[in-house]
């Protein structure tokens, strides 16, 4: 098999909306792929197609090589899912969640309570085995979620949006599990809106707007397409003196600053050196500095390097079903 | 692999989803208590409120409602739970990781009803010893009660894939509930369960007639009391058989559609 999973020319709708307009995307064998993209891009829609929940409308979707719609139940056997929300039973408790599917996975009774015991301990929630889910924080939920995707040993897995609403402690946590699954030679699909996030982790990344694919490549590639891949934020604690920290920017970085963050003046800037020139430039022109950052571009710095626009509110919200 | 060894994996299957239920029940058990503590009230209501006016003694009629109060039971458990825990399941993402697994479609389904249908047991045998601690006595045999309560448990199953059609269509809980709710008036009430059909008007007539939870009343009546049995007893079932016919492939097929 050459992929571990691809589609073409994907296209999904629902009712007059279009959640997929015509999706290429393609993971080799043990790597990650990262779906890129705020809400309503289309991200998850294609997450649940891949897994057999949904069915295309147009185009093809393979997975392990199997059609997605003709051998949905052989790729069942193939892949594990954890969704968005933590697909667990909050009455039940977590060693229960598993065992539970386990014994759906037919496994030998015998078998059943070690593979529970067994990723209860990598996931590292043996100490809260025995207590409902219900009682459990959003990070212990995502470990569990991922525990309950991995039962039955699957070869890929898709994990749709892993640390949306996590702490960025336990963001790193859940970071260094998704590694370890890929060093076992598995295949991952990842969506996320954070480019930090697809920049730690993946391979490739594929970059969705509304649907469709505006960007493909390594995230190396990526954040040069973005301008060097780290970006300058400055707020000056005058906030008259926007104009005056736009020019310093621009003359540091040799690019147009953006001003639209309220007081906050940001610019992509090619070298994390370049911080010593603006800190001297922001000296020289007097400006007293509030806040002063360098940092991997965001989502929407990315949408805007890409596209030219900013991505409204509406935009996200819309075809978020 | 062989079509019977796939058969023994649905059996499973159903078997670990039906375990999971009854747990759920076990530690949150309002809605268990809703189903069994209404049919009670009404029981204790209807007897000692109106059972001297209706029927000339409180005994008499408790005598003539038993068996009525009994099939609501099973009705009403079947129109509530099994509906709404799946429609639960369906928001909570747990149906998505059941449907992404290597499983039988039906069984998550299955599994369900499975677990009421035990739960249809327990409520049953407490309606007993309260009926009992009133003063009702079964007048025909064990095999005939089992028979009755069978029967009823048969409608109750049948007439729950409603709600889990309901809660498969529908997205919002609270309609659910109440389409479920309100459901169990017509077709328990509206049926011989509180009073003959003889002082009633026309148009409830008429629907007494067609409703199939009376013909289950009627059955009912006759296996614990002793009377006619076999046409509303074969009525029940045609009934239920026809539901399950309706309304199962229904709930599968809006089921798979759904987003």
């Amino acid at each position: 098999m050459d992929y571990a999973f691809q589609t073409s020319a994907l296209v999904k709708r629902f009712g007059r909306t279009t959640a997929l307009a015509g999706i290429d995307m393609a993971a080799r064998p043990g790597t990650v792929l990262a779906v890129l993209g705020p809400n309503g891009a289309g991200k998850t829609t294609a997450i649940r197609i891949l897994a057999t929940l949904l069915r295309p409308d147009a185009g093809e979707a393979e997975v392990g090589g199997l059609d997605v719609v003709r051998h949905a139940a052989e790729i069942r056997r193939l892949i594990g899912l954890t969704g968005q929300y933590a697909s667990l039973d909050e009455d039940l408790t977590g060693r229960e969640n598993l065992v539970l599917i386990a014994r759906l996975l037919d496994m030998p009774r015998s078998a059943v309570g070690s593979r529970a015991d067994e990723l209860l301990d990598r996931f590292g929630l043996t100490d809260h085995a025995a207590r409902r889910v219900s009682t459990y924080s959003g990070g212990m939920r995502r470990r569990l979620d991922l525990a309950a995707s991995m039962v039955g040993d699957p070869r890929i897995i898709f994990l749709d949006e892993p640390t949306t609403g996590l702490d960025p402690g336990r963001r790193e946590d859940l970071w260094r599990i998704v590694r370890s699954l890929t060093a076992d030679g598995r295949s991952v699909l990842l969506t996320t809106q954070y480019l930090e996030e697809a920049d730690a982790l993946a391979d490739e990344v594929v970059v969705f707007d509304e649907g469709r694919v505006i960007a493909t490549g390594t995230p190396a590639v990526l954040k040069q397409s973005v301008g060097g891949g780290q970006t300058v934020a400055v707020r000056p604690a005058d906030p008259t003196q926007t104009g005056v920290v736009a020019k310093v920017l621009s003359a540091v970085s040799g690019r147009e600053p953006d001003r639209s963050g309220g007081g906050v003046v940001t610019v992509a800037v090619d070298a994390g050196r370049v911080l010593t020139d603006v800190v001297l430039g922001l000296d020289a022109a007097g400006v007293d500095v509030a806040e002063l950052s360098l940092r991997l571009p965001s989502l929407d710095e990315v949408y805007f390097a890409l596209t030219g626009h900013h991505r409204t509110g509406d935009d996200e919200r819309k075809a978020a079903e | 692999m062989s079509s019977r060894t796939a058969g023994v994996r649905t059996v499973r299957q159903i078997l670990a989803i039906a375990g999971r239920n009854l747990t759920k029940v076990r530690r949150n058990p309002g809605l268990f208590l809703d189903t069994l503590l209404m049919p009670i009230t009404f029981l204790l209501l209807f007897v000692y409120l109106f059972g001297g006016a209706v029927a000339g003694s409180s005994h008499d009629y408790l005598r003539y409602l038993f068996p009525g109060i009994l099939v609501m039971t099973t009705v009403l458990a079947g129109l509530t739970a099994t509906g709404l825990s799946i429609n639960r399941d369906i928001k909570k993402g747990i149906f998505d990781r059941f449907r992404s697994l290597p499983i039988a479609r039906s069984a998550p389904l299955l599994g369900s009803v499975l677990a009421d249908s035990a739960r249809y047991l327990v409520t049953l045998a407490t309606l007993f010893v309260v009926g009992f601690l009133m003063g009702f006595r079964v007048e025909t045999g064990v095999l005939a009660t089992l028979a009755g309560c069978g029967l009823a448990v048969v409608l109750g199953f049948a007439l729950s894939w409603a709600t889990v059609l309901a809660g498969v269509a529908i997205r919002e809980e609270a309609i659910v509930q109440t389409i479920a709710f309100l459901g169990i008036f017509p077709l328990a009430f509206g049926t011989t369960m509180v009073a003959p059909a003889t002082t009633m008007p026309g148009w409830l007539r008429t629907w007494i007639d067609v409703n199939p939870v009376t013909q289950a009343v009627e059955a009912v009546r006759g296996l614990l009391l002793g009377g006619p049995v076999a046409a509303p007893a074969t009525a029940t079932l045609l009934w239920s058989a026809g539901f399950l016919v309706v309304l199962l492939p229904a709930s599968v097929a809006v089921y798979r559609r759904r987003v």
